[in-house]
């Protein structure tokens, strides 16, 4: 079984079909599978790229057949075999519902469980219903305000047409083509993301969020996103990936490249609960995700909060170039393994410029047969004179068979840096349980409230409406992890 | 309210109670003295419910129920209440976000509709200033740093927020210096009514110069080997342990 067979089963998909009708004939959507030039010409083609884009596309791919997977990351996985996967298709007809009646009830529960309403149940469970038709007026009325101030707020396909200028300037100029094996794959089949322009001055008027696109969001298994926050400019931006899937391994290799120019400040969030696979470890998301910004210009300030609790593998290091002086870089996150869940997760904070500062807050809890790796690198240049940094990682085990990993790297190449690092491994107690019980608590609440204040440092760093649901997730994702 | 029968538990394999048979009236403060090791705690443990306490002899009926069948937290919806002697820390849960939590799934357990945030806060407001729980304490994480005359307060006054019918005190004095333990036992007197019961269970008489009882029972070995009013927590101050330690088990 390969783990990206299928991948692009899923693809395409819903909100595809909701903007543009339904999807009459499948077949003709679907490329062949492999991976191929044709392919990448395929995929261009489809979304009216121009032409220095399909060249892009194109050197990515030449550059992607002489890459080698990496495999430094405490990770283990059947091998991948990427000439086995669609990487563009319609889903099949059947792998859409037409009630509620046909989805799976456990999927439905979790969902009751996150409180989210019907009709948004309906659309995360891929129902053909007219509920998406409120996303869409929602959307309209949201983008109008943007208009107002100036922000772009599109999918990169759209943005690669209407801003081909901008999208030229910095696509790519964050996280090279050539970075990594994943993002260069990524670089040559993405079929959809995100696109964010908020100009000189500007502090975005909302929240911006995928909650509204989530469908679309689903689409891409190779989803990009760029976020540029140009001069003085400030913006806040949510990912939420809370649709769980019910299928084999599939492979979700997204980019996001974020650029805060001077005095700029970006905050990205991502609450990730792709499906982890079952509780024998069968199928759940392989989510291998390049993610890094740029803080360019002087005084800029560029904040990761994640919470992933969701993909059988998460490969994902989201991080910080501190390239102008005074700038300042975060990484909040909550990591939550639970049966046989892997995660490999962490930052790089790239100290260039003088008096730069960065933070990493990292929890990372594992529970079931989990095995749960923070891996950070603290790098300090010769020219970024002050530096701090301050790293603190912890680490919950529930149950005695899962594994918490702590692997940090630290290189100083300024005598005047100053690096600080904690870490520290603990169980849940007994006697917290028992104590929580005592006082009326079932097990599933006592761990959900003791995981939570384990971590609520990051928790708080969560735009309120999210930490809500991100709560809410942390209790879910560690269901039948005790007793 | 409780009537446990030749109760027999052991803890990790090692046989602490062996044969312990109580009668708790309703309305009544039981005070159960003992020495050290007697198994005062595995008592209050094996009534809460506690993992690990394990039964293997006897039975406990509470309200008539098999208390023995019942889950930790349906016991805890029903009315038991055990303060403990060493009251856990939850970093990160700050106490108000814990009471909140307890109260609304004893509710829940109960098939009552849950309090909302407001409402708690009054609530607990209301209850916490007698006990000289202050909204510093509210805020703080659960415990944390708390001395142990306010881990004690707080023990009380979830007690007084739950309102159990079966209130167990475990060593609720140790710990604690003069006027802590005027405090506490302020509030316990406070809560003393003709439907709730109380099990005091305490090493020393000292708690139970603030806290009347009206009936004491002797533990030792294991079992309750001596049983009658306040007046013989006197005798065991003047006489000690030694004498009920002689007694063979």
């Amino acid at each position: 079984m390969s783990a990206g067979s299928d991948t692009k089963d899923q693809v395409a998909a819903l909100g595809e079909k909701y903007k543009y009708g339904f999807v009459t004939d499948i077949e003709t959507d679907r490329a062949p599978k492999g991976l191929n030039t044709d392919i990448v010409r395929f995929i261009s083609a489809k979304k009216t790229e121009p032409e220095w884009m399909l060249d892009w596309r194109l050197a990515a791919f030449r550059r992607w057949t002489e890459m080698r997977e990496p495999n430094w990351a405490r990770l283990r996985y059947a091998k991948i075999d990427y000439q086995d996967s669609y990487y563009y298709a319609a889903p099949k007809s059947t792998e859409k519902y037409e009630s509620l009646d046909e989805v799976d009830p456990k999927l439905l529960e979790t969902y009751a469980k996150l409180g989210i309403p019907i009709s948004e149940q309906k659309q995360l469970a891929g129902v053909a219903v007219d509920a998406v038709f409120d996303s869409v007026s929602v959307a309209t009325t949201f983008k109008e305000r943007l208009n107002e101030a100036g922000v772009i707020f599109c999918p990169i396909s759209e943005a690669i047409r209407d801003y081909p200028d901008l999208v030229r300037k910095y696509l790519g100029s964050v996280v090279p083509v050539t970075d990594n094996f994943f993002a260069t794959l990524n670089s040559a089949v993405f079929s959809d993301g995100t696109f964010v322009y908020v100009p000189k001055g500007v502090r975005c008027p909302m929240e911006l969020s995928t909650y509204f696109r989530i469908n679309a969001s689903q689409t891409g298994q190779f989803e990009r996103t760029l976020i540029v926050a140009d001069e003085g400019s400030y913006v806040s931006y949510l990912e939420g990936c809370t649709a769980p899937m019910r299928d084999e391994n599939q492979l979700h290799a997204a980019v996001v490249e974020l650029v805060a120019l001077e005095g700029a400040e970006i905050k990205y969030s991502t609450v990730q609960n792709w499906y982890p696979g079952d509780e024998n470890g069968k199928g759940g998301i392989y989510n291998f995700v390049t993610k890094r910004g740029d803080c360019r210009g002087a005084r800029s300030k560029i904040s990761w909060t994640q919470v992933e609790t969701g993909s059988a593998i998460t490969w994902k290091y989201p991080s910080c170039i501190l390239r102008g002086d005074d700038t300042v870089g975060e990484f909040y996150s909550i990591a939550i393994t639970n049966n046989f869940q892997q995660a490999d997760t962490g930052t790089k904070m790239i100290h260039l410029g003088k008096n730069t500062r960065s933070r990493i807050i990292s929890k990372g809890i594992s529970a079931g047969h989990a095995q749960n790796t923070y891996r950070g690198l603290v790098s300090v240049h010769p020219k970024a004179i002050n530096a701090r940094n301050y790293t603190q990682c912890d680490s919950l085990l529930i149950g005695g068979k899962c594994g918490a990993h702590t692997v940090p790297y630290i290189e100083s190449r300024n005598p005047t840096a100053r690096l600080e690092h904690e870490a520290t491994t603990s169980k849940i107690a007994e006697d917290q349980l028992f104590y929580c019980l005592q006082r009326g608590m079932t097990q599933e609440e006592a761990v959900a409230l003791i995981v939570n204040g384990f971590c609520k440092e990051v928790l708080q760093q969560l735009p309120m409406e999210f930490a809500v649901e991100a709560q809410k997730l942390v209790g879910i994702s560690l269901e039948g992890s005790v007793g | 309210m409780l009537e446990i029968k030749d109760l027999h538990a052991t803890v990790g394999g090692k046989t602490i109670l062996k044969g312990l048979s109580l009668k708790v009236e309703t309305g009544q403060v039981h005070a159960i003295m003992g020495p050290n090791g007697s198994g005062k705690s595995t008592l209050s443990y094996v009534l809460a419910g506690r993992d690990g306490y394990e039964v293997t002899q006897g039975s406990v009926i509470y309200n008539g129920e098999d208390l023995l069948k019942m889950k930790t937290e349906e016991r805890a919806a029903k009315g038991i209440f055990l303060a403990m002697q060493y009251p856990v820390e939850i970093p990160g849960v700050t106490t108000m976000t814990f009471l909140k939590s307890a109260l609304n799934a004893q509710r829940r357990t109960r098939g009552e509709s849950e309090y909302d945030a407001m409402s708690i806060l009054k609530l607990v407001r209301a209850k916490a200033k007698a006990l000289q729980v202050t909204e510093d304490m509210l805020k703080r994480a659960l415990n944390v740093g708390f001395s142990g005359g306010e881990k004690k307060r707080l023990e009380i006054l979830q007690m007084s927020l739950f309102e159990p019918k079966m209130a167990i005190l475990d060593e609720t004095d140790s710990g604690l210096d003069i006027d802590a333990l005027k405090l506490v036992a302020e509030g316990v007197n406070a809560l003393r009514s003709p439907d709730r019961s109380m099990l005091v269970i305490t090493h020393y008489q000292r708690l139970l110069d603030y806290i009347v009882p009206d009936r004491i029972s002797v533990l030792a070995h294991g079992k309750i080997v001596k049983e009658g009013g306040k007046e013989l927590a006197l005798e065991l101050e003047e006489k000690g342990y030694a004498d009920i330690e002689k007694v063979p088990a």
